[in-house]
């Protein structure tokens, strides 16, 4: 703790985080109108103090947007890698506990699912699926759970062989209470480090999705889809994707300094 | 060495099958009737019973196993199907638009390991120095901002304000320059990460300090020992990378007009063009296990501790 504390990545991460945290929060006393809100009188205005993001085509508030976009940015990031952290998590629990044909069996699917680049393979559950936020997410789960599976995996292998779990095994612990309460517990650190850097990930292949047309879907909008819907008004209307551009930007960051902080903190050889 | 390159390719074959098996079932997995699907609006009007028949002919009325050899069989004579939109072999369209694809997928790649490698050495040489520090959050924003976003921010400079260079489109070298640098800016940012480590793992090594200790320049030390012992961890995450080059490709296809697969394939997942959604995936895949295999059997060639180990 003391480690994460003098990272100096900890403390600007934590304070992204927090921050969006917030803004998703309490998005609509933040925002001075609803982002939905049209004012055909004020199409496409450059930011001014009145409206300092400026406003899109349909003269609603790019500030008001940005903000309401922090919401379903956050729960598009967390929601696929809660999913794939379960899944990807048992699959390496049982692969690593009981090895054999079922660990061979496995970590095979794992290996053909790495074996597709992540955003192909995200585009391909899309393409399957049909394009839309739901089935954006489900994609980014699939693409994450490998992930999960080698590391617990990993983990399991190595600490399946301590002797304090050979000693549990000797006094007759069952093999569901050896697993979850003395092998599991040795993968929390690394899946923590694992699943702040993949929430980042997660943020960023959604609103690329979005930005292709292929995730959220309108009038629902986020980062990525303002970002689509913006380039139309270049090069006149920059504000329309500078803002929720550098939105995406400032979150992924957030989340890529706290992992690496929290891994350098876990980590003894770091 | 041979003994275990035929390891390594026995190894992918598992692989292939499942990947074929995934394309294959994708067809299986999307909503709604393949046999409607193909047939588009013009199944509209057509009798059940056609269908059925339609179906018949097709051999999809056959068990999943019997129809899944038959697909193999069909890639292995480089049958992918046709498009359904444009009527034409989805390995055509797949051929017109790959060159592209590779294009970009080169150049952006040499741009990253450039890139990637001279700041990764640069901050671990410069270790706890404001290089090192300047280096690191680089690399940081470089893997933070999505490609979509910093290729319009180098567009919007570099193309509309300045006018240096193309803002979109596919022709002379200059239209390159831009979808290039934003694919191997943000892969570069991933590479010097790794490069710094690994070299300052190297640089902690018994025989770096032997190498100092018998007084070889600095510079030497750092080429010729600590970079050449960190290269496997480096060309490991480079063959890596290719991977999210390929996908930064499509995002960046998409920014610039850029004619490639990535643009295809998104193109024909709006159009739910599925013959074509699984050809585009698996040819793309198919290049991804290729140089992946490769990058394996190089660093095999690297260090022999991998092909003993």
């Amino acid at each position: 703790m003391r480690r994460f504390r003098r990272h100096p990545g900890a403390w600007v991460g934590s304070f992204i985080v927090l921050t969006l945290v917030l803004v998703a929060a309490f998005a609509p006393l933040l925002a001075d109108r609803p982002p939905t809100q049209q004012d055909l009188r004020a199409r496409l205005r450059p930011p001014s103090a009145e409206q300092p993001f400026g406003t899109d085509e349909f003269g609603r508030s790019v500030l008001s947007r940005v903000l309401h976009g922090a919401r379903l940015s956050l729960a598009t990031g967390l929601l696929p890698v809660a999913a794939a952290l379960v899944l990807g998590s048992t699959i390496g629990l049982l692969a690593g506990f009981f090895r054999g044909r079922l660990d061979a069996v496995l970590m095979r699917a794992m290996d053909v699912l790495l074996a597709f680049p992540s955003l192909l393979l995200a585009l391909a559950v899309v393409g399957t699926l049909g394009p839309g936020i739901v089935n954006a997410v489900i994609a980014i789960a699939i693409v994450d759970v490998p992930q999960y599976a080698r590391l617990v995996r990993s983990v399991v292998l190595g600490a399946r062989e301590e002797e304090y779990v050979q000693a549990a095994r000797a006094l007759g612990a069952r093999d569901g209470r050896l697993m979850w309460r003395h092998v599991a517990p040795n993968a929390v650190g690394p899946i923590v480090v694992q699943a702040t850097l993949g929430i980042g990930f997660a943020i960023l292949a959604i609103a690329g999705l979005s930005f292709l047309g292929l995730g959220v879907q309108p009038p629902v909008s986020d980062w990525g889809e303002m970002l689509a819907r913006g380039r139309r008004y270049l090069p006149d209307a920059t504000w329309l994707m500078i803002f929720p551009g550098l939105a995406v930007s400032l979150t992924v960051l957030g989340f890529n300094l706290l992992g690496d902080a929290l891994r350098d903190a876990l980590d003894p050889k770091a | 060495m041979l003994r275990y390159a035929l390891g390594r390719l026995l190894g992918t074959v598992p692989v292939l099958f499942g990947v074929t098996l995934l394309v294959f079932l994708m067809a299986w997995v999307t909503p709604g009737d393949p046999v409607v699907a193909m047939l588009g609006e013009a199944s509209q009007g057509i009798s059940r019973q056609a269908l059925e028949d339609l179906r018949r002919e097709l051999g999809l009325d056959r068990p999943l196993p019997v129809q899944y050899v038959g697909y193999v069989a069909g890639l292995l004579r480089g049958d992918l199907g046709d498009s359904i939109r444009s009527r034409r072999p989805v390995l055509a369209e797949i051929r017109d638009r790959l060159p592209a694809t590779i294009e970009l997928a080169l150049a952006a790649l040499t741009i990253a390991v450039a890139l990637g490698v001279a700041l990764g050495v640069l901050a671990a040489v410069r270790q706890r120095t404001w290089v090192d520090g300047a280096a690191i959050a680089v690399a940081l924003v470089g893997v933070s901002i999505p490609v979509f976003w910093s290729g319009f921010l180098l567009m919007m400079v570099f193309a509309l304000e300045l006018g240096w260079l193309p803002a979109s489109g596919r022709g002379t070298w200059q239209h390159l320059v831009l979808p290039a640098f934003t694919v191997g800016v943000s892969s570069a940012a991933f590479i010097a990460r790794i490069t710094r480590g690994a070299v300052l793992e190297a640089l902690a090594q018994d025989y770096v300090r032997t190498a100092k200790a018998k007084g070889l320049a600095p510079r030497r030390v750092v080429l010729r020992h600590a970079l050449r012992n960190a290269l496997l961890p480096i060309v490991t995450v480079v063959g890596l990378q290719l991977g999210g080059l390929l996908g930064g490709a499509v995002l960046t296809e998409t920014v610039f007009a850029w004619p490639g697969v990535g643009r295809l394939l998104v193109d024909a997942i709006v159009a739910r063009d599925l013959p074509l959604v699984q050809g585009s995936v698996l040819v793309v895949s198919l290049l991804f296990i290729l140089v992946n295999l490769a990058v394996d059997l190089s660093y095999a060639a690297i260090n022999p501790r991998v092909r003993y180990g």
